[in-house]
C-alpha cells in the first residue's frame, strides 16, 4: 500500500516540475557531444577485427600481464587510501589543531597537479638518488622502478577520492550513536566497527571505486616511475601506446576497451551497491 | 588538552545533553589525547611524504639556479603562451561543465525515469577513463583515420593538433566535477519545495532560480573550483591531442614535459611551479569557499 | 513563454558547444608576408634545428626577402609520424628512421620516392649508438660483451615504443652476429642476457637518458652517438663516452610531406628548408650538434670528435626496416621472444 502512495507520487513528479524535456535534452545533448560520440569511435575502430582477432589480442600473455600490474596495484593503492582516506577524514572532522586548514587544502593538490609533474616529481623523491628513495635503498628497498613505486604513484593520484568522499558523511554523522555506545561500555574498536564504519561504509567505497578506477587508468604519474619491463612493471595503458607506435589502432582500441568496461563495470558495481545499501538502511 | 574539551563543548551545546558529557568526559579524554595525537601524527606523516614533499621537490628543484634564472624561466615566450592556452582551456571546461553539471544533477535529482542509474555510471565514465584512452577517442573521431576525418578536412575545419582539440579534450576528462558535487545536494534537498512551486504554477526557470539555485550556489563554486583545478592540470589526453606544436597547442603540463625532455631540469620544475602556485591558489579559493558553504 | 527560455538556454549550449570546437580553430593560412613551416621531427634534433631554424630563416630571407617562422614539434619518433598521419599537418618530417618516414608516405601525404629526393638517402646527418658511462667507468664497460654480465646494469629504452631504440637493438644483435655468424640461437641468447641486465625501459629516448643521468639508474646507457655528447656537455666531467667495436649507422630521414605543403602554398618553401641541411653551413651545424655531417669532407674536419675507426653496419644489412620490423619488433617476433621465453 504504501510503496503504491510513493509511485503515484513519484509520477506525479515528472509532470509537476516543468523542465524535464530540456533537462534530458541538454544532459544527452552534452553528453553525447562530448563523451559518447568519441567514445563510439572506439567501438567503430575494434569492429575492423574479428571476434578471434579481437580475443587474441585481449587475452595475449603481454595484455594479461598489463592488466595484473595495472589492476593490482590499483587494488593495493586504493586500500591504502581507503584506509588513510578514512584516517584523514576524522582527523579533519573530528580534531581540532593548529595548521588543520593547510593540510585540508593539500588535499585536492593531486587534482590540481599535472600527472607528468607529479611523476616527475615522485621519480625524483624515490629513486635510490633520491630524499626517500636513498633512505629506502639503505634498507635494501627499491621504489622506483618496482610494483611500490606504480602504487605510490597511483596512491598519489587517488588521496582526495576517499577523503572528499568520506568526509560529508562523517561530519554528518550523529554522535548520539557513538556516546550510547560509549555509555554502554563499548571499545573504541567496537564503536568504530559497529557504529562509525556502517555508517560510512557507503561513501567509503564509492571513494575506494573512485580511487581504484582512476588508478587503472593512470598513465602520466605511473609511466616516469615505472621501469616498464614487460612482465614486470609494465601497466595496461602503456601498452595500448605500444600498440599505436606500432600503427595498430584497432589493437590499442581492443585492449581500450577492455579496460574501459573494466572501469565501467567497476562504477557501476559499486553505484548499484551504493543504492541498495541505502535501501538497506532505509528501510 | 583545553582546546579539545572547548570544542568537544561546542559540540555538544545543541544537543541539550550536557548532563551525559560529565558522566564520558572523564574516561573520553584520557585515551582520547593519546590517540587524537597519534592518529594526526599519521595523517600529517602520510600527507606530509606523500604530498609535500613532491611539492619540496618541484620548489627546491625550480629554485637551484636561483631567482634570476628561475624568472627568465617562468617569462619565457613560449612559457606564457602556454598559461594563456592552459587558462582559456580551463575557462572553457568550467563554462561547459557548469551547464552540463546544472542541467545533469538537477535532471537525476528532480525526476524519476527509467536508466538512472545507467546514466549516473555514464556521467561519471571519464572519471574512470584512461586520459589516454580519452586522448585517443578524439582522435579516432576527429582525425585523418577517424569517421569525421574526410568531413572535416573537406570543410578545412581543425580540431586535433589544434586550440579545439585541446579544448575538447580537457572538457572530456572534466566533465563530470561540477555534476558530482552538485548531485548529493540537489538529492538531498528533495524535491518537495520545487514540485509546491510549480503546482502554485511558477515556470521552470524561476524554480530553478528562487528554490533550486539558492540551495546549490556553493556546491556550484566549489564545483568549479574543483574543474578548474583538474582542467588546467591535464596532461595525458591532452598530450596525445595536441602535437606538441610550440608556442600553439602546447598547454603548461606539455611545457613541464618538453623542457624536462630537453635536460632542462630547473626550467621544467620553474613551470611547474607556475602550476603549483595556481593550484594553490585555486585550492586557497576553495577553502574560502568551503568556509562560506557552512 | 516556456518554450522561448527553452530555445534561449539551448542556443546558449549550443553556442559554447561550437565555441568549444570551432571558433578557436587556428586559420591554418599561409600569409603573403610571413610563412611558417611545420617540422614535426623527434627528440634529439631540438638543439639542433633550434639553431638551424634560425639560420635558415635568414638564409631564406637573404634569398627571398619572405619573413618565415619554423614551428618545431618534439616527442618519439613514431608517435610524431603517427601524428602526421592522424592529421598534424606537418610540412616537412624530420624522423629517427626511414621506417616512420614509409609509414606516412603509406597513406598517401608523401610521394613514393622520398628517399630519392636528397642525398645519402635523404638523410643530411648521421648517427651511431655508442655507450655512456659514468665517470671513471668503474664497471669496466669496452664492448657489448661487458653488457651481458651479471653485475652491469643497462638502461635503454623500449624498441616498440622508441625508434632510437630499434637502431640500439639492431646495433647489438649486429655485433653478437659479427662473432657467431649463422648462430641464432645464441645470438638471440646474449640479447637475452643483456635485455635482462636492463633496469629500466623507458618509452622513449629521451626519456631513458633523464633515468639514467638525472635519476642515477644503471651503469651504462645505451644511446645515440649526438644524444650522449649533449648529455656530456650538460654534465661535464660527470660521464665517459665509449664507443663499441661494431655499431649501427643510423640515418634519421628527412621529407616533404607533399600533400600538406601543397595545401599550404609551402611545397617551395618546405624544399628549401630540406636542400638548405647539406649547405656547408647546416652540416657544420649538425657537426657542432654532434650529428655526423653526410658530407664526407665536413665530417673529416670533425674527425677529432668523432671516433670514425667504428666498424658500422647499415640497416640494408638487415634488410631494410620494413624486414627488420617483421623478423624483429612485431608482435611475437624476436624482441617478444627474448621478454617471454
Amino acid at each position: 500500500m504504501e510503496q503504491q502512495i510513493v509511485k503515484v507520487k513519484n509520477n506525479r513528479g515528472i509532470k509537476v516540475i516543468p523542465g524535464f524535456g530540456i533537462s534530458m535534452f541538454v544532459t544527452l545533448g552534452m553528453l553525447g557531444c562530448f563523451v559518447l560520440v568519441p567514445l563510439a569511435s572506439l567501438f567503430l575502430s575494434v569492429d575492423a577485427l574479428s571476434f578471434w582477432e579481437f580475443r587474441e589480442i585481449v587475452t595475449s600473455r603481454q595484455a594479461v600481464s598489463g592488466y595484473a600490474v595495472s589492476l593490482s596495484c590499483a587494488f593495493l593503492a586504493a586500500m591504502i587510501n581507503a584506509v588513510f582516506g578514512m584516517l584523514l577524514a576524522w582527523v579533519l572532522v573530528r580534531y581540532e589543531f593548529p595548521g588543520k586548514r593547510l593540510m585540508d587544502g593539500l588535499i585536492e593538490l593531486p587534482f590540481a597537479l599535472p600527472t607528468s609533474v607529479a611523476g616527475i616529481s615522485l621519480t625524483y623523491l624515490y629513486s635510490d638518488q633520491g630524499w626517500i628513495g636513498g633512505l629506502a635503498a639503505k634498507m635494501g628497498i627499491k621504489i622506483a622502478y618496482t610494483r611500490i613505486g606504480i602504487t605510490i604513484a597511483m596512491v598519489f593520484v587517488g588521496i582526495p577520492f576517499v577523503v572528499r568522499a568520506v568526509q560529508p558523511v562523517l561530519e554528518k554523522l550523529d554522535r548520539q550513536y557513538e556516546e550510547a555506545a560509549v555509555m554502554l561500555g563499548a571499545g573504541r574498536i567496537y564503536i568504530f566497527f559497529r557504529v562509525i564504519l556502517p555508517e560510512v561504509f557507503p561513501a567509503l567505497l564509492a571513494g575506494f571505486g573512485l580511487a581504484f578506477a582512476r588508478g587503472i587508468g593512470e598513465y602520466g604519474s605511473v609511466v616516469f616511475i615505472a621501469g616498464n619491463i614487460p612482465y614486470k612493471t609494465q601497466i595496461a595503458p602503456l601498452l595500448i601506446m605500444m600498440k599505436l607506435e606500432q600503427y595498430k589502432y584497432a589493437d590499442a582500441a581492443a585492449i581500450a576497451l577492455v579496460l574501459l568496461i573494466l572501469s565501467f563495470l567497476l562504477m557501476l558495481a559499486i553505484n548499484s551497491i551504493q543504492i541498495y545499501m541505502q535501501r538497506f538502511y532505509k528501510s | 588538552m583545553k582546546n579539545v574539551k572547548r570544542t568537544y563543548e561546542q559540540d555538544m551545546e545543541g544537543d541539550g545533553i550536557h548532563s551525559l558529557q560529565k558522566v564520558i568526559e572523564p574516561r573520553r579524554n584520557e585515551g582520547s589525547c593519546t590517540v587524537k595525537y597519534f592518529l594526526i601524527g599519521v595523517s600529517v606523516l602520510f600527507l606530509f611524504i606523500m604530498l609535500f614533499l613532491p611539492l619540496m621537490v618541484v620548489a627546491a628543484n625550480a629554485l637551484k639556479e636561483g631567482w634570476r634564472v628561475y624568472k627568465e624561466n617562468v617569462l619565457d615566450e613560449y612559457t606564457v603562451k602556454a598559461l594563456k592556452l592552459t587558462l582559456l582551456a580551463a575557462v572553457t571546461a568550467v563554462t561547459t561543465n557548469t551547464v552540463f553539471g546544472i542541467f545533469a544533477s538537477f535532471l537525476l535529482s528532480k525526476y524519476n525515469f527509467r536508466g538512472r542509474q545507467l546514466l549516473a555510471s555514464l556521467i561519471d565514465l571519464p572519471f574512470s577513463i584512461s586520459p589516454v584512452i580519452a586522448g585517443l577517442v578524439f582522435i579516432l573521431t576527429f582525425g585523418n583515420i577517424g569517421w569525421m576525418g574526410g568531413f572535416l578536412k573537406a570543410n578545412h575545419i581543425k580540431i586535433v593538433f589544434a586550440v579545439p582539440g585541446v579544448l575538447l579534450g580537457t572538457i572530456f576528462v572534466t566533465l563530470p566535477f561540477v555534476f558530482r558535487e552538485l548531485f548529493p545536494v540537489m538529492n538531498a534537498a528533495g524535491k518537495d519545495e520545487e514540485e509546491a512551486a510549480a503546482l502554485m504554477g511558477a515556470g521552470g526557470f524561476t524554480i530553478f532560480r528562487k528554490i533550486t539555485f539558492p540551495h546549490i550556489k556553493w556546491a556550484l563554486l566549489y564545483g568549479m573550483v574543483l574543474c578548474t583545478a583538474r582542467a588546467m592540470g591535464e596532461f595525458g589526453a591532452v598530450s596525445v591531442i595536441s602535437g606538441h606544436l610550440r608556442g600553439k597547442t602546447n598547454t603548461l603540463p606539455l611545457q613541464v614535459e618538453i623542457l624536462y625532455n630537453e635536460f632542462n631540469t630547473t626550467a621544467a620544475f620553474s613551470v611547474s611551479s607556475i602550476l603549483v602556485i595556481l593550484a594553490v591558489l585555486i585550492l586557497i579559493v576553495k577553502s574560502f569557499v568551503e568556509r562560506k558553504r557552512k | 513563454m516556456r518554450k522561448r527560455k527553452a530555445v534561449y538556454i539551448s542556443a546558449l549550449v549550443m553556442g559554447i558547444a561550437v565555441c568549444g570546437t570551432g571558433c578557436n580553430g587556428d586559420s591554418a593560412s599561409s600569409g603573403k608576408e610571413t610563412m611558417e613551416l611545420l617540422n614535426v621531427s623527434y627528440d634529439p634534433t631540438r638543439e639542433f634545428y633550434a639553431e638551424y631554424n634560425e639560420l635558415f630563416c635568414k638564409y631564406w630571407k637573404e634569398q627571398t626577402g619572405q619573413e618565415i617562422t619554423v614551428t618545431q614539434s618534439h616527442g618519439g619518433s613514431g608517435s610524431q609520424a603517427r601524428s602526421v598521419i592522424e592529421g598534424n599537418e606537418a610540412d616537412v618530417v624530420t624522423l629517427a628512421l626511414a621506417h616512420d618516414v614509409t609509414a606516412i608516405e603509406k597513406t598517401g601525404l608523401i610521394h613514393e620516392n622520398w628517399m630519392e629526393e636528397y642525398e645519402s638517402n635523404s638523410s643530411p646527418y648521421t648517427s651511431t649508438i655508442v655507450f655512456l658511462v659514468r665517470k671513471g667507468n668503474e664497471k669496466n664497460i669496452r664492448d657489448w660483451d661487458d653488457l651481458v654480465k651479471k653485475e652491469v646494469d643497462v638502461i635503454t629504452p623500449n624498441p616498440k615504443t622508441s625508434g632510437g631504440a630499434c637502431w640500439n637493438f639492431l646495433a647489438a644483435w649486429a655485433y653478437w652476429q659479427e662473432h657467431d655468424e649463422e648462430k641464432e640461437e645464441e645470438t638471440k641468447e646474449y640479447m637475452k642476457k643483456m635485455y635482462e641486465n636492463v633496469l629500466v625501459l623507458d618509452s622513449g629516448a629521451r626519456g631513458a637518458t633523464n633515468t639514467f643521468v638525472e635519476n642515477g639508474q644503471g651503469d651504462v646507457l645505451i644511446a645515440w652517438e649526438n644524444e650522449a655528447y649533449l648529455a656530456m656537455e650538460e654534465y661535464p666531467e660527470q660521464y665517459e663516452i665509449v664507443t663499441p667495436s661494431i655499431s649501427i649507422l643510423a640515418e634519421p630521414s628527412v621529407a616533404v610531406v607533399d600533400q600538406n605543403a601543397e595545401e599550404h602554398g609551402t611545397t617551395e618553401t618546405a624544399e628549401a628548408y630540406l636542400e638548405y641541411l647539406y649547405s656547408d653551413e647546416a652540416q657544420r651545424l649538425a657537426g657542432e650538434n654532434y650529428y655526423r655531417p653526410s658530407k664526407g669532407g665536413i665530417l673529416q674536419e670533425f674527425s677529432e670528435q668523432f671516433n670514425l675507426e667504428m666498424d658500422l653496419v647499415t640497416i640494408n644489412d638487415f634488410g631494410g626496416w620494413d624486414e627488420a620490423f617483421e623478423t624483429y619488433f612485431s608482435d611475437g617476433a624476436v624482441f617478444d621472444q627474448i621478454y617471454t621465453e
